[in-house]
Formats: C-alpha cells, sequence, structure tokens
C-alpha cells in the first residue's frame, strides 16, 4: 500500500502526457524561394495569420485505401489548416454496420456498392453517389515462393495454403467470382472452384490481414487487390486476365448526419479532383475521371 | 432489500454515495448486456442459434477450450506447487513469465506465437522440417487459448497450494511421507477449491480468445472459426446470428461463474 501514492502520480503522468498536444512530425525543410525573402518590408499590416478553429474530419475507408488515403489525408490537411483528418480503417462491411449503428462519420469510402447501398437504404447517404476510383485483383505470393506456384492453375495443387478474405469482405466476395468466372473456362476445367477453394486454410477479415499472412510466409499464396500488391513490393505477383477478373468500384460519399457536413464535402470534392486522383493513380488505383 | 435501505437510513452514514459513484459503472456493465438480451429475443433467435455457422462454431469452441483446460491442469498443476512451495533462483522471473501473459493484449500474444511457432517463425522452421505445421490448425487454436488462458489456472493453483497449512504438511513428512505423497493426498485435496475456480476462468478465458485465435489460427469454419471469431464475422454480416451466439457465450459464462 505504500506505494499507493506513486501509482496514482504515475497515471496523472500518463494520462497528462497523452493529452498535451500530439506530437507533429517537423515537416522536411523545404527549398524558399528567393525572391520571397527580398520583399522590402512595407507598412501594410500582415493579413492576420488566420488560425481557424481546429476541426476534426472523420472518414471511414476500406482497409484497401489504407496507403493511398493516408497521402488524400495529408494533402487535406495541408490544403485546409487547422483541419485534423482521422480514419478509420476496416473491412467495408465492418465499416457500414458501425455507421448503420450510429458510429459518428463524416465520410464513407466503401470498395463496392453493396455496403454502400446499405446505408442508402438507411437514409445516411444520398442516391446517386460517385465512384472515385477502380481496382482489379491479383495472385500474390511470398518473395521465396514456397509451393513453387508459377501459373493461376498451381492454386489448384492439392496442399497448397491459400489465404483469402471472407466472402463477406468485398475482396473476399469478388475472389470468389474470379474463381467462379475461371470455372468456366475449359482451361482450367469446371472443377477448378472447387479444388481451389479446398485449399483455402484461413478466410481473413480484410485485405490487408491476407498480404500479412502471405508476406510472413504463413501461406503459399493469396488473392488481393493490385494496389494492395504494389504497396507491398517484396511479394511476387501473378496478375489474372481481365476475361476473368473483377472491376471493384469505389464509390465515396458524405454521410447525411455528418457533424461536418461542409468539411465532408470538401474532402469527396478533393478526392475527386485532379489532385486526389493523381494521388490515387500513384497507388496503383484506376481513376475514374479523366 | 430491508438491510439496504437500512444502510442508507443510518444516521450521518454517507451510504448514498458509494451507490451513486457505483451507478455509473454499474449502468456501462449492466445496460449493452441487457440490449443484447433484449435484441435477442425474436423468432429469429432459434433459427439464428441452430445455423450451420453457429453450430459449427460452438462445437468448435467447446472441443478447444476443454482441451486447453486439460492441457492447463496437467502442466499447471506441477508448475503452481513449484511456485508455491519451492524456493530457487529465478523464482521470481519464472512467476513474471507466468502473470505476464493475463496482463498482455491477446492481439501481442497471437502475434508472438505467429513469428515463433508460424511456418517461417524462428521455432517453426524446425518444426516445418519435421513435417508440422501450425498455423491455420485447431492445435493453433488451442495453444492460443492455452497461452491467454493457463496462467489463470496456474495462479489460482498457486494460491491454493500457498494456503495449504505448512504444519499439516510438515506433520506428513515427518510421518514419513515423500513429496509425492503429500502432493497427492493433502495438498492437492485441500487446495481442491481453488483449483475448480482456477480451471473455470481458465475455461471461460479460453472460450472467449479473440485476437491470438484471428492472429495465430485465422479463420475458417469447421477448423479455426471459434464461437467468438463468429461473433465478429457475423457481426459483419448477419447480425441475428451475431447477436444469437453473443448471447449463448453470455449464458455459458453465467453458468461458469455461478458454478465457483
Amino acid at each position: 500500500m505504500k506505494k499507493l501514492p506513486f501509482i496514482v502520480l504515475l497515471f496523472a503522468a500518463i494520462l497528462l502526457a497523452s493529452c498535451g498536444p500530439a506530437a507533429k512530425a517537423i515537416p522536411a525543410p523545404t527549398a524558399v524561394p528567393p525572391t520571397e525573402t527580398m520583399v522590402p518590408p512595407t507598412d501594410t499590416p500582415l493579413p492576420p495569420t488566420a488560425t481557424p478553429a481546429p476541426r476534426t474530419l472523420t472518414v471511414f475507408a476500406a482497409a484497401s485505401l489504407t496507403g493511398s488515403f493516408g497521402d488524400i489525408g495529408k494533402a487535406f490537411e495541408a490544403a485546409n489548416p487547422g483541419v485534423t483528418v482521422t480514419f478509420n480503417f476496416a473491412g467495408s462491411q465492418v465499416l457500414s454496420t458501425q455507421i448503420t449503428q450510429g458510429a459518428a462519420a463524416d465520410v464513407f469510402a466503401s470498395a463496392n456498392h453493396t455496403e454502400m447501398d446499405k446505408l442508402v437504404t438507411a437514409n445516411l447517404v444520398a442516391a446517386g453517389y460517385k465512384d472515385f476510383v477502380t481496382n482489379v485483383l491479383e495472385v500474390i505470393l511470398p518473395a521465396n515462393n514456397p509451393a513453387n506456384v508459377q501459373t493461376l492453375q498451381d492454386l489448384a495443387k492439392p496442399g497448397l495454403k491459400l489465404v483469402l478474405e471472407d466472402k463477406s469482405v468485398p475482396a473476399g466476395a469478388y475472389s470468389l467470382q474470379i474463381l467462379a468466372n475461371m470455372s468456366k473456362d475449359p482451361t482450367y476445367g469446371s472443377d477448378f472452384n472447387t479444388k481451389v477453394l479446398a485449399n483455402v486454410v484461413s478466410n481473413e477479415t480484410d485485405v490487408k490481414q491476407v498480404v500479412a499472412k502471405v508476406q510472413l510466409g504463413e501461406a503459399d499464396a493469396g488473392i488481393v487487390y493490385i494496389t494492395d500488391a504494389i504497396a507491398a513490393p517484396t511479394l511476387k505477383t501473378i496478375v489474372i486476365p481481365t476475361n476473368f477478373n473483377v472491376v471493384a468500384k469505389y464509390p465515396i460519399a458524405a454521410l447525411t448526419n455528418a457533424p461536418q457536413p461542409d468539411l465532408a464535402s470538401a474532402f469527396v470534392a478533393y478526392v475527386l479532383s485532379e489532385d486526389g486522383q493523381a494521388i490515387m493513380k500513384k497507388w496503383g488505383f484506376t481513376t475514374v475521371t479523366p | 432489500m430491508r438491510r439496504f435501505f437500512q444502510r442508507l437510513s443510518i444516521n450521518n452514514n454517507p451510504g448514498w454515495v458509494f451507490i451513486l459513484t457505483g451507478l455509473g459503472l454499474i449502468l456501462l456493465l449492466g445496460l449493452p448486456l441487457l440490449t443484447l438480451d433484449w435484441r435477442a429475443i425474436g423468432k429469429n433467435f432459434f433459427n439464428s442459434v441452430l445455423s450451420p455457422t453457429a453450430l459449427t462454431a460452438l462445437k468448435l469452441s467447446l472441443l478447444t477450450s476443454t482441451s486447453t483446460v486439460l492441457v492447463a491442469i496437467a502442466t499447471g498443476t506441477p508448475l503452481a506447487y513449484i511456485l508455491a512451495r519451492w524456493k530457487f533462483r529465478g523464482k521470481n522471473a519464472l512467476e513474471l513469465l507466468v502473470d505476464l501473459p493475463v496482463v498482455l493484449p491477446p492481439s501481442v500474444a497471437g502475434l508472438a506465437l505467429l513469428i515463433a511457432f508460424g511456418r517461417t517463425g524462428v521455432f517453426g522452421v524446425w518444426l516445418n522440417a519435421l513435417g508440422i505445421t501450425l498455423p491455420f490448425t485447431t492445435v493453433a487454436v488451442m495453444m492460443a487459448q492455452t497461452f491467454v488462458s493457463a496462467p489463470l489456472f496456474v495462479g489460482a493453483a498457486r494460491e491454493g497450494f500457498a494456503a495449504v497449512d505448512k504444519q499439516i504438511e510438515e506433520a506428513a513428512l515427518v510421518e514419513g511421507a515423500n513429496e509425492w505423497q503429500v502432493f497427492r493426498f493433502i495438498m492437492f485435496p485441500l487446495a481442491g477449491r481453488a483449483f475448480l475456480a482456477g480451471l473455470i476462468l481458465t475455461w471461460a478465458r479460453a472460450l472467449g480468445e479473440f485476437g491470438a485465435t484471428i492472429l495465430f489460427a485465422g479463420n475458417l469454419e469447421g477448423k479455426t472459426q471459434t464461437m467468438p471469431l463468429a461473433i465478429y464475422l457475423g457481426f459483419e454480416t448477419y447480425l441475428d446470428v451475431a447477436i444469437a451466439l453473443s448471447v449463448m457465450l453470455m449464458v455459458v459464462s453465467v453458468v461458469l461463474l455461478g458454478l465457483m
């Protein structure tokens, strides 16, 4: 019991430390254009250094958007001083449930239309939402390719350890669709689907988990978005031909009950803008606006 | 109930201060659990409980958690005895090792298991050479459950052993009993109650394991998808099934706590 005052003090210190201003990453020094430093001092008062009230925009986004939206968030914060963008990345199906159960979000970016339509039905998103990117899927293999997978046919090799996303995850549903498409092709055979699914060792809760399991070498192969494969350059990949592949459409919308409605619309507009689309393209997405 | 009100009215006894401050926590604990029950009542409840996914998950959960308890008893009892009765160097470190999994987040446990015993893990490489792969198997589920729950059994059994009167033990030794006989006829029966408590805690914890399981064992119906995993995935698609499973787990937990 003698320790009690110390413990209380320790907790108080932790609380204080965690409530303090969040450590901001120091921006890399950028070369200042010399002309600016040469401007002679004038009597005209400087425009008041605008310190807008800090506002937080909450964006719920599909797990496959983790990297690209991280960049978009930083760019949006830079363009809107005082705004902090916080993200909730998870499988789109988790996010739509969280939102219908009352989670406070401003923007929802989904990896399929199904989850967005659920929000339209619940009157949380206005009908006529826009797609902002499309994505296709790809087979990923660990760098050392332990099962020696060379072609898509090899996915049916008995004993191969394949990880997919659960069928409730958009990418999981797309993967099942791709396998079904391939089974219709005589090159693969009508039992291709069954053989491949017999190799599934786990149905993960989102694409990033599939990437992690393949990256660790725990699984021999996985099916993920091409953008996830680009974000993990150590992985080997096998392209899925267009005639079997599925084009995943990603819609984005501001929520009707967004706590920050104007910021929410601004964010959606930014994602659809030239700058936003350029960032998405950099991460391997196919952009919808020319 | 009358005693309760008497407590409130005893002169100068500020009983209501305790009640009002405690009420916040009571509401936080009680409301969600009541809501879950309330939402579960409906014609869909039995359909959901009897759905193949739910039944498969229930079967797997019972199999794995019961195995975990048996492993915990077999390996935890001697360890608890050692910790309660022996004195040796490094005992503190050993105690810390046994206590650590109780406070560690399960995701840490899952990650640690994966990088140690995964196919490409530090020790997993050796196992793999012997033809044993652990991740994505039912054995992995049991390992994850044992990692997080067996320490609860060791803790309870250790307390039980430590509480046995040393004089009884010494008397037995004087009478010529060896250490095994002391353990078998004195320590084990006298620590019985603590054993039972530890056993139930371990079982309940194993039944509820989620984080370490999904990381180390993955999620495959009938093989590694236990009830908590089915609840998580059901939550995403079929809320009714998730709620029904949650209520089932809650009922089981209430029964288990009642046994203690």
